[in-house]
């Protein structure tokens, strides 16, 4: 009956990746038995890329149970298509791909609306069009508390209005690993399996478990632009160039990818895992400061998440 | 990890001790003012987690909402939310994460402030260890009880008494040995296995992570030495094995595995286990997991078992060791914790989540409630918000336990309102009332549907539920004439033949209604097992009072009948003279003047009351019946 090389002895100890990798998958569990059409936003970073890995792990032997939604709002690096192409067909799941057709009628760019607005639009709006067109009752987010102070108090299970409104005075109390998954028709619930991980937490994993990552977050060659003091990288001809302003190659990286006129890129010489872990040890600057959209006003990440943002 | 460890000794080495490091969840608790944002922050600052950028906007922070001049408010790190920064309060649970060379840390900040014990509660259920604080000056507060007392029913066995601001009385000895004994007095009536005690100023980093000469006296470890020391619970343990089941995983016909996370003990191939709830048996045949199969698995894991023979087995059910099975019960003492602005409404219907299992359930007595300040027990009928007491709870299906304080999550529960679906309680089952050993009902020789064919029939429940003065018993009489002439068997329950007998000892508050309908469903329900046709006439004003009688009895044995009257219209014929006298203030709880009538959402049959003839209503109740095959 014994299975070749299976065998294992007692963990006394279990690791604290271990804990967080079998709690995750409990949550992902649970939303797959207690959801009529769930959905899992994939965002195409490295924490989407462990939230994916995680999924694959939950239903095995099944492909996970559930569709990957990407809101595309044209301005990704090229790159991050590529990958997430290659990665939804490799985990065998649905890829939709929504984009929020009125806001690319209405000409909406990071350049003519400014950062909060094209947010607005091409995410938020783009997010709940999609979630109300599909009639997904619950989607999972790839977001971890350790990331921005608002962060730190949502709940795993996070319930959102049929506008998907949040109301972060009014959330539910969350006690044990019981989550509460009754909603009204039109309701939806926004779930975290991730809340738990810090970042180190996530490159570690991903190390160990030699998860795929977009190539981005190496150091590579690259062509960027100064930009208020932060590196702008030039993904296609449609970045508008001040006069003056002209692209060099730099050896950058990226921390976090989203669209790319509004992620600044690190010089690094980081072109491998272990030298990203290593270097983000030293990091003296915290995660989503390169993030433009942060860095609007002070509480702005409160802000967006109670009108719908992830 | 070879290629990094040619590459670099040092930071290989590192990362292997932490990925090695295991995990310890604490909450820090106390009163308002206490200082346990101005810890978190603290430990946030030595531990050398903040980046240059979150210290930029902490001393920008500082400026303009700081309450401590011109240093660094420490609190305003972990004080997330926009209102609370301007309140200067913390409002909700705020986890917050950590690491020390030794260990790593997931820490819950829970609220002071009592109108969020709710909160605490919900930090307190996921901890190891609670982290209570004190302010040195104000000694042991109603604050700190509540919180040791919270923490205590949810299991927390490891106590750290952080007295803070420990500056600000001189670094007095006597101050700390009178606060720690005055503490010593009251906890040791709670179930905590070790209290430690350490003074500390967060502001000022004493006996934090670094040591203090100023507390030369204290020969204690210092909070961080005492956090990273304290055992936490080994996945190997000795407890029966336990795997509530989540989800069935069926990719093909050939593959049926029980997806699920071990909640105590351990499972080895080849053990034999058993469906708690139907008693069926089986032996692993394997643990399956993504990255192999496993030969063993311990608590904890989140594993997919697959059996040696085909059993049937769902979501809910929980596996177990055949030779130390769980209990099973449908009747429960329990603390229960209310977390909701609508106070409990004993007898009335909630969701209740155990383990993977939802099911209906109800409050059927309330022994008492527990005054957290001496933990004395009051006499109550209902609990408020923050409330704790001690109740029994009657669940629709037997369900298999334990006991919370021997397995949280077979003991554990969550209670859920069925109209608001808000999470208004959370519950810990102490024993089960009843044994329910053999969980299935003595099969009888006559059955229900022997009784109603006999009696030539389909047993159905008639609901009229309307104002008072709608019409509902006039109609209902007509009605059960009608099915007389038809050669029909049938009761009719109302107000008036309940009241004077089988509910006189129950009056007219919220509370005393809903029983009075919970009764007559139960009776109802006995009626249409005897084989009746029932018709029910009662105002019912709330939806889940009716909705529980609908579920009391299956699908299609219950018709609602809403008699649709105005008030206007029912205030004038006013047939009893009640609506002249509530208006007066000489009935109190009346149902549309000062107690809200609950329009059904979603009748089988609603009557214009207002307009139409009883007798033409009445044939349309029999039109309906007739129509549905009721009648054949």
């Amino acid at each position: 009956m014994a299975v070749p090389g299976a065998f294992r002895l007692p963990d006394l100890k279990v690791t604290h990746l271990k804990r967080l990798e079998d709690e995750s998958i409990h949550i992902m569990r649970e939303v797959a038995a207690e959801f009529r059409n769930p959905v899992m936003l994939y965002s195409i970073g490295k924490d989407s890329s462990v939230m994916l890995h995680l999924a694959q792990k939950a239903f095995y032997p099944s492909p996970p149970p559930f569709p990957l939604l990407h809101v595309d709002t044209t301005w990704k690096f090229q790159e991050m298509i590529r990958f997430r192409d290659e990665a939804a067909r490799r985990a065998g799941m649905e890829l939709i791909v929504h984009t929020n057709q009125e806001g690319l009628r209405q000409g909406v760019t990071p350049f003519t609306h400014g950062s909060s607005q094209y947010t607005g639009v091409m995410k938020t709006d783009a997010l709940k069009q999609a979630l109300t067109l599909h009639k997904f009752d619950a989607a999972f987010g790839g977001a971890r508390r350790d990331e921005e102070k608002s962060r730190a108090k949502e709940r795993i299970f996070s319930f959102r209005t049929e506008n998907h409104g949040w109301d972060p005075k009014n959330q539910r109390p969350e006690l044990w690993n019981l989550y509460n998954a009754r909603i009204k028709p039109g309701e939806s619930i926004r779930v975290f399996p991730l809340s738990n991980w810090t970042e180190l937490d996530i490159w570690q994993y991903i190390l160990k478990e030699n998860i795929p990552i977009v190539p981005l977050y190496f150091a590579a060659e690259r062509p960027v632009v100064h930009r208020d003091g932060q590196l702008i990288m030039v993904d296609d001809e449609r970045l508008p160039l001040a006069s003056g302003e002209r692209p060099e190659l730099k050896r950058v990286r990226f921390r976090t990818l989203g669209c790319y006129p509004l992620t600044a890129a690190m010089e690094s010489s980081a072109a491998s895992l272990p030298e990203i872990v290593e270097e983000m040890l030293v990091a003296r600057s915290s995660e989503r400061s390169g993030r433009l959209i942060d860095h609007d006003e002070s509480g702005s990440m409160e802000k967006k998440k109670r009108e719908g943002y992830f | 990890m070879s290629a990094i460890a040619a590459q670099n000794d040092d930071f290989s080495e590192y990362l292997t001790r932490h990925e090695e490091k295991d995990l310890l969840r604490f909450l820090t608790c106390g009163s308002v003012d206490d200082g346990k944002s101005t810890l978190i922050g603290r430990l946030l600052y030595d531990a050398k987690l903040l980046f240059e950028d979150q210290l930029a906007s902490l001393k920008r922070d500082s400026r303009k909402h700081g309450t401590v001049g011109e240093d660094i408010d420490l609190a305003l790190l972990v004080d997330g939310l926009e209102a609370e920064r301007e309140q200067g309060i913390t409002i909700d649970v705020a986890y917050r994460f950590f690491a020390t060379d030794k260990r790593k840390f997931i820490v819950a900040d829970t609220p002071g402030h009592e109108q969020y014990t709710r909160n605490m509660a919900t930090g307190a259920s996921t901890a190891d260890l609670a982290v209570i604080l004190i302010d040195a000056r104000k000694g042991v507060l109603s604050q700190t009880r509540r919180h040791s007392f919270i923490a205590s029913l949810l299991g927390i066995r490891n106590i750290v008494l952080a007295v803070n601001k420990i500056d600000l009385v001189d670094y007095s000895q006597s101050v700390f040995d009178a606060i720690v004994a005055d503490y010593a007095s009251f906890a040791s009536g709670l179930s905590f296995e070790s209290i430690v005690a350490i003074p500390l100023s967060a502001r000022f980093g004493d006996n934090v992570m670094e040591r203090s000469a100023r507390l030369g006296w204290f020969s204690g470890p210092t909070l961080v030495e005492h956090l990273e020391s304290v055992p936490v619970g080994t996945a190997a343990s000795a407890a029966p094995f336990r795997m509530p089941v989540q989800w069935v995983n069926r990719p093909n016909l050939n593959f049926r595995g029980f997806a699920g996370t071990i909640c105590s003990g351990s499972v080895h191939l080849g053990d034999e286990i058993v469906v708690a709830g139907s008693g069926r048996t089986s032996r692993v045949k394997a643990i399956v997991t993504a990255d192999g199969e496993l030969e063993q698995a311990f608590t904890g894991a989140a594993v997919t078992l697959t059996l040696e023979d085909e059993v049937d087995i769902s979501r809910g059910d929980v596996l177990a060791a055949a030779a130390q099975r769980p209990e099973i019960s449908d009747q429960f003492a329990a603390h229960l914790i209310w977390m909701s602005d609508e106070q409990l409404n004993p007898g009335r219907s909630y969701w209740i989540k155990i383990g993977t299992r939802t099911v209906s359930a109800s409050f059927t007595e309330i022994k008492h409630k527990v005054d957290v300040n001496n933990f004395s027990k009051l006499a109550a009928k209902t609990l408020e918000l923050n409330e704790v007491g001690l109740v029994n709870l009657s669940t629709q299906e037997p369900i298999a336990f334990e006991p919370y304080g021997v397995n949280k999550t077979m003991g554990g529960f969550i209670v859920i309102d069925r109209l608001s679906n808000l999470t208004v309680g959370a519950g810990m089952i102490e024993f089960g009332l009843r044994r329910a050993t053999n969980i299935h009902w003595q099969a009888l020789d006559v059955t229900k549907e022997l009784r109603a064919s006999a009696k030539g029939q389909k047993p159905v429940v008639l609901w009229f539920t309307g104002l008072s003065g709608a019409g509902k018993s006039t109609i209902a009489n007509l009605v059960e004439k009608r099915l007389a002439s038809l050669g029909k068997h049938t009761y009719l329950l109302d107000g008036d033949n309940v009241r004077h007998g089988l509910n006189r000892d129950l009056g007219f508050t919220e509370a005393d209604r809903v029983e009075n309908i919970r009764r007559v469903a139960e009776a109802a329900k006995l009626m249409v097992d005897a084989g009746l046709v029932v018709l029910a006439s009662f105002i019912s004003p709330f939806r889940a009072e009716r909705d529980m009688a609908r579920e009391a009895l299956e699908p299609g044995e219950f018709i609602e009948i809403f008699v649709d009257t105005s008030l206007e219209v029912a205030e004038k014929r006013d047939p009893k003279g009640l609506y002249g006298r509530a208006r007066a203030g000489m009935i109190k709880n009346f149902t549309g003047i000062d107690s809200p009538y609950e329009t059904p959402v979603s009748p089988e049959l609603v009557l214009a009351g207002g307009t139409k003839d009883p007798h033409d209503l009445a044939e349309e109740v029999v039109a309906h019946l007739q129509a549905r095959g009721y009648l054949d």
